[in-house]
């Protein structure tokens, strides 16, 4: 293959991402979830059509899933060519959700479609969706406390949802029967399927337009482009061993703290992530499986480096050996839930720790990432329902090189916003009794943390069960080059008996009891200070003074 | 059109001030149209606008109507030269304004600032509630909201926003905090919540409001100047102000509501698309404005500019009142173009602005962008750039593009202009296929309406890419928005929020929102002293399944609805329709709800005689219009191009690409192939041949 011009790359190369987007847009405009359609936590993209490899990915899908998507393909392909499902016939549409192969935790439901153009498989097109709710113990899945996956809701190996373009109606009714509030995943997954049809569509004409031939080879191009500028990035990184650790509070059953430990030698071109001397696999839900565990490093260079397209071309000079023996590695039937919404943003903290020794002018202090999921759900006996609320927070991000760090940002590996006061209200039977920015919770330092969210939630009528999955209870997110750590998270419910409760592994509890009148407080983290508080401006402590965000310096 | 044209009397002008150009266009009894563009005056834009009015040699005691596009809020809030805003709002959530919907400002990188517009302690509390339904919880104490408000008066603050949570659903504290506050505060800057939108999530009304606050002296101290100048020198009547939603209001009402000034001059040019496409006979229009730093590109169906709530004016300051949906794209003339460490060549997002400009500005700029790829290839006159006192040689430019661009990429000098002007025209095609096409519609029912003075230099190569068959250019490419000015009429839209099943739906109570959305806009039209002709009513509502939170707006008979003759069921079917066509999927079994009704009351002002754009001296055929020859690049190689005068092609001239028309305001590229044709009304229309099926 002769090598393409610049212009017809750069178009393709475009036209890729945008028919990502597309599906992007499609898919959350369609979809009736908040979690997709407010929240975005979906992702779509291009994959090989030998071993699923990433081609290109949609700019607006959730981090967390930019490197998982081509490991639950390449697993598809593998069930498919191990005659465990049936082959590719157009129109089909396989889903998947097995956090073994490829995945993260159960609620995210890949689709993936076989891409035919004149009669021959050119590619795959994959999407995620996180589902509401996946069954399983716990409503909406993340549970604080499961011991073994079963416990966490419908595992589906690949299957084939779709056959020839019409829904299996049989399969359907299979997983519904397992699922809460399934009445309405219908449209859901209508839209997930057809957002994968736009993309098609769009796929399309792009070859139409440029031909098979010139498409493949744009595609191995843009892949060796992208390895190019990540070995340009890491040739700029001094070389050395730069080591870390970041803790997890514990994994919601035994109370003790699991470590993340990272050496990462820079080499030249290479980055090898060995994360083999962190703590061993655990028996709560904190365990991450593998495509989540490199997927958290992938997402954490990209914060580092934005410039960087997503495709396999980025991830050719970040090795990651296998954590073998480590709760990193999960397998079956280690349960997983807490793996990508919180395991994950520890593995980017550790990530982020390492590197700020390295390149201190490009990182920040820790961010407060955890995704504070807050789970209350009951009886509303005035509306003569069942309800159930999920409120995602989040915290605080690091102080960086140049400004202080954004106060109330979304977790390392969202990009979702929060639900309105007056939405949640309006939903279920709580009264927000304030909603602040915790004062005091951004980590000294010379460009100090952003500041965590304080607020407080008072159940207005009949019994409901609290659940929370949030982490940095133990020790609030790092501070670095001397500055201090942001302030902790912390969980309180005050009864109206006057008793106080804080869980015991302080991030995290699963199904405690409140009545009507109860108040659940919580206060989220504060990002980490960078350098050392000592040398902040004073016209910014006087600022920050007045403006109550600290009562002293 | 016609038979209103020149009814009223005097002298009417639209003037519309820029980033860079002060815009006027002027028609006077006998329908003839004078155009002037003189330098905007940032600091006190009414020193531009009266320069204008000299250098057209406008005698204001002649003149009846001035109706003006104005960026003064705009800038003031992008520029945060603003006023100090207080807020009094509900106890415990002082910081709803501080803490956002928690985003961050990109997907990657953790970094980012965020200053809200009101500062953290000039944001104070009284203790009261209301639920969700509307119930009192704690009552207002308003000896509280006096002392709140003395209090901020103390601190220095100019204007003051009262914002408590559930406003929409229950007014009366607001309301009365607003009496309390207005009885001592000195001028008229109170800013109430739910006033300005009336639609429930606490960030996005509070944000609005605070917005509206902060802009609201400066929008009035300016007003107050230009029109005591204007009065000076003998203006005596109104003066409108064109608001985003594209609909014109007098200044002295205008300040109440200065949060729909934004967006001001864009939505102008959309309202003079609209207007030239309709005297041209196309009802479809992209609309595609590009100048030195940004692009934007808005939707025109059956005639009527899409209208949208939902604008982004920066990283985390929605403004949720109805606006013409003019989406920016980050790309203009100015674009910068590098080769990334991976040998890809990138177009954007930085750009050379105006200073230090393109290489050829000769004003200091090193890095190549769109305009000096455009004027090595030939596309440009060389010797006289807009506004450049310097300019560097087109071979030295090339020279300069070779060393950044070519070398990596292993091309030579127009190589590497050629490389840089199709990769920006391919994002561009992107961009707008995705902000407009992608909703579901046809390219080929579309003409692309090409103005700003980079539009009509990209816009044939666009509609080749986006598979749109016409382009459109109207007469005066430049002064497009003060056109849009002249023929703007007036416009009041009211938003009420339902959140109503169609299944429990009354079409009766349906029918008594919109009448009563009818009373409040026929009222406002009352208050106007300008000559309004006939009035225009349109009533749209936003729609989604149950259990869904994006809506999607739907266009109603206005006479049913209002009428109380609109079925549910056709309701049902509109919705079904629309949201097929959008996410091509039809969802029977799920209930359908209607959220919120909007009805937009339009005052029409007296037209404008579309013939009164015609150039003057025009010769008859393209021939006798030709003033030269130059090489052009097209497609892989330069080729003789005819260079055509603007203003000597008279209605009728036909002639076929490649050509370059050149206007004192616009270059008009005309690819080979391609046929141009000038219309009964001085538009010049592009024939596109389309290479590929879009």
């Amino acid at each position: 293959m002769s090598r393409l011009d610049p212009v017809t790359l750069a178009v393709i190369q475009n036209g890729l991402v945008q028919v990502c987007n597309e599906m992007d847009i499609a898919f959350s405009r369609a979809a009736f979830s908040p979690v997709i359609a407010e929240a975005n936590d979906r992702s779509d993209g291009i994959y090989g059509r030998a071993d699923g490899s990433l081609i290109a990915q949609g700019e607006l899908g959730l981090p967390i899933f930019v490197g998982t998507m081509q490991d639950s393909t390449r697993a598809v392909i593998e069930w498919i060519e191990a005659g465990r499902v049936a082959p590719p016939e157009p129109g089909d549409v396989y889903a998947v959700n097995d956090p073994y192969l490829g995945g993260t935790h159960l609620m995210d439901v890949r689709f993936v479609k076989p891409f035919w153009y004149r009669g021959e498989l050119f590619c795959w097109l994959a999407n995620t969706g996180h589902w509401p709710d996946i069954g399983g113990s716990v409503p909406g899945g993340f549970s604080a406390s499961a011991t073994e996956i079963e416990q966490e809701g419908l595992r589906i190996p690949p299957v084939k949802l779709y056959k020839r373009g019409q829904l299996d109606r049989e399969l359907w009714a299979l997983v519904t029967a397992n699922i809460r509030i399934a009445e309405q995943r219908i449209g859901d997954i209508e839209a997930q399927a057809a957002a994968l049809e736009v993309g098609a569509r769009r796929l399309a004409r792009l070859l139409d337009r440029y031909g098979r031939d010139t498409v493949d080879a744009a595609i191995a191009e843009m892949r060796q482009a992208a390895a190019r500028l990540m070995r340009a990035r890491i040739r700029e990184v001094p070389d050395g061993v730069y080591e870390s650790v970041a803790w997890i509070d514990s994994d919601g059953v035994v109370d003790e703290p699991l470590a993340i430990r990272l050496r990462l030698t820079v080499d030249g071109e290479r980055m090898v992530f060995d994360f083999r001397h962190s703590s061993p696999p655990c028996e709560g839900p904190m365990n991450s499986v593998l495509a989540t565990t490199k997927s958290a490093v992938y997402l954490a260079i990209k914060h580092v480096w934005p410039e960087v397209p997503i495709n396999a071309g980025m991830f050719e000079p970040l090795h990651i050996p296998d954590p073998e023996g480590t709760f990193l590695y999960a397998r079956y039937p280690r349960p997983v839930s807490g793996c990508a919404a919180e395991v994950s943003q520890r593995i980017a903290e550790a990530v982020f720790l390492a590197l700020v020794q390295a390149v201190p002018e490009r990182l920040w202090g820790a961010p407060a990432g955890t995704s504070g999921n807050f789970s209350l759900g009951g009886y509303d006996p005035e509306k003569g329902r069942s309800w159930v609320m999920y409120h995602i927070t989040g915290g605080g991000y690091g102080g960086n090189a140049e400004t202080d760090g954004l106060s109330y940002g979304c977790s390392t590996i969202g990009i979702s916003k929060s639900a309105p006061i007056e939405v949640t209200e309006q939903q279920y039977p709580v009264l927000f009794e304030h909603y602040a920015l915790r004062e005091g919770s951004g980590g000294r330092g010379r460009h100090r943390g952003g500041f965590g969210l304080d607020y407080a939630v008072r159940l207005r009528r009949g019994r409901a069960r609290a659940s929370f999955v949030m982490d940095h209870g133990r020790l609030g997110p790092p501070g670095v080059l001397g500055g201090e750590p942001g302030a902790p998270n912390e969980i309180e419910i005050r009864f109206a008996d006057g008793r106080v409760w804080q869980p015991p592994h302080r991030s995290k509890a699963q199904g405690i009891e409140v009545r009507a009148g109860d108040v659940i407080h919580i206060r989220t983290p504060g990002g980490g200070g960078y350098g050392r508080p000592e040398e902040r401006d004073p016209e910014l402590i006087a600022r920050d003074l007045r403006r109550g965000y600290y009562d002293r310096w | 059109m016609n038979e209103q044209a020149g009814r009223a009397g005097g002298l009417r002008v639209g003037i519309d001030v820029g980033g860079t150009f002060t815009d006027l266009m002027l028609v006077d009894e006998a329908g003839r149209v004078r155009v002037a563009k003189t330098p905007t005056t940032p600091d006190n834009q009414a020193e531009g606008v009266l320069a204008a009015l000299e250098a057209a040699g406008v005698d204001l005691s002649a003149v009846s109507l001035l109706v003006h596009g104005t960026t003064t809020t705009t800038n003031a809030f992008l520029e945060r030269r603003i006023a100090r805003v207080g807020l009094i709002t509900t106890k415990g959530f002082r910081d709803v304004l501080e803490l956002g919907r928690r985003t961050r400002p990109r997907p990657y990188g953790m970094t980012g600032t965020f200053e809200p517009l009101v500062e953290r302690p000039f944001r104070l509390e009284v203790d009261e509630r209301i639920t969700a339904e509307g119930e009192v919880l704690r009552p207002l104490d308003p000896e509280e909201v006096r002392g709140r408000a003395r209090a901020l008066l103390d601190m220095g603050c100019e204007a003051v926003v009262i914002h408590f949570l559930h406003a929409y659903a229950n007014p009366a504290h607001e309301l009365l905090a607003e009496r309390v506050v207005r009885e001592l505060w000195p001028n008229d800057y109170v800013t109430v919540g739910h006033r300005i939108l009336s639609e429930y999530r606490e960030y996005e009304r509070g944000c609005t409001a605070s917005v509206n606050a902060a802009v609201q002296p400066v929008l009035d101290r300016y007003l107050r100047r230009l029109e005591a100048r204007l009065r000076e020198r003998g203006y005596r009547h109104e003066l409108l102000v064109v608001q985003g939603n594209g609909g014109t209001l007098p200044a002295r009402m205008v300040v109440e509501e200065a949060v729909k000034t934004l967006m001001s001059g864009p939505a102008a040019g959309v309202i003079a698309a609209a207007w030239c496409a309709r005297q041209a006979g196309f009802a479809h229009v992209i609309t595609y404005d590009m100048g030195g730093t940004s692009t934007d590109v808005a939707l025109i169906e059956n005639g009527v500019p899409a209208v949208s709530s939902e604008l982004e004016l920066a990283y985390a300051m929605p403004v949720h009142v109805p606006m013409v949906d003019v989406v920016t794209l980050g790309a203009g003339g100015g674009s910068i173009a590098h080769v990334d460490a991976g040998g890809v060549l990138r177009v954007g997002p930085r750009s050379a602005g105006a200073v230090p400009g393109p290489i050829a500005y000769g004003r200091g700029g090193d890095e190549p962008t769109i305009t000096d790829a455009q004027l090595v290839l030939g596309r440009l006159p060389p010797d006289r750039l807009t506004g450049v006192e310097r300019p560097v040689p087109p071979a030295e430019v090339a020279r300069r593009l070779e060393e950044r661009i070519g070398r990596p990429l292993g091309l030579d000098g127009v190589g590497a202009a050629a490389a840089i002007l199709r990769v920006a025209d391919d994002r561009m095609a992107g961009a707008i296929r995705t902000t407009s096409l992608a909703r579901g519609y046809d390219p080929r029912d579309f003409v692309l309406f090409a103005f700003g003075g980079a539009g009509p230099l990209h816009a044939s190569a666009l509609a080749k890419e986006l598979g749109i068959p016409l382009v459109l250019v109207p007469p005066r490419p430049g002064v497009t928005n003060a056109l849009g000015c002249l023929v703007a009429d007036a416009r009041h839209d009211f938003v009420r929020t339902l959140n109503r099943p169609l299944a429990t739906l009354d079409v009766q109570d349906l029918a008594a929102v919109a009448r009563a959305q009818l009373g409040e806009g026929e009222a406002a039209l009352g208050r106007e002293t300008t000559p309004i002709l006939g009035r225009e009513v349109r009533i749209s509502a936003e729609m989604k399944f149950e259990g869904q939170t994006h809506l999607i707006r739907v266009e109603l008979p206005a006479e049913e609805v209002l009428s109380g003759r609109l079925t549910r069921t056709r309701l049902l079917d509109v919705f079904a329709e629309a949201y097929d066509r959008r996410f091509a999927v039809r969802l029977p079994g799920i209930p359908v709800w209607l959220v919120n009704l909007q009805t937009t009351v339009i005052g029409r002002r007296p037209g404008l005689d579309p013939h009164a754009l015609l150039p003057e001296r025009a010769a008859s055929d393209a021939e006798a219009a030709c003033i030269g020859v130059r090489p052009v690049w097209f497609s892989g190689r330069f080729l003789p191009t005819p260079i055509l005068a603007r203003e000597r092609l008279a209605p009728g001239a036909r002639f076929q690409g490649p050509a370059i028309v050149e206007q004192l305001d616009a270059t008009t590229v005309v690819e080979p192939g391609d046929e141009g044709q000038v219309d009964a009304f001085g538009n010049l229309v592009l024939r596109v041949r389309s290479d590929w099926e879009g």
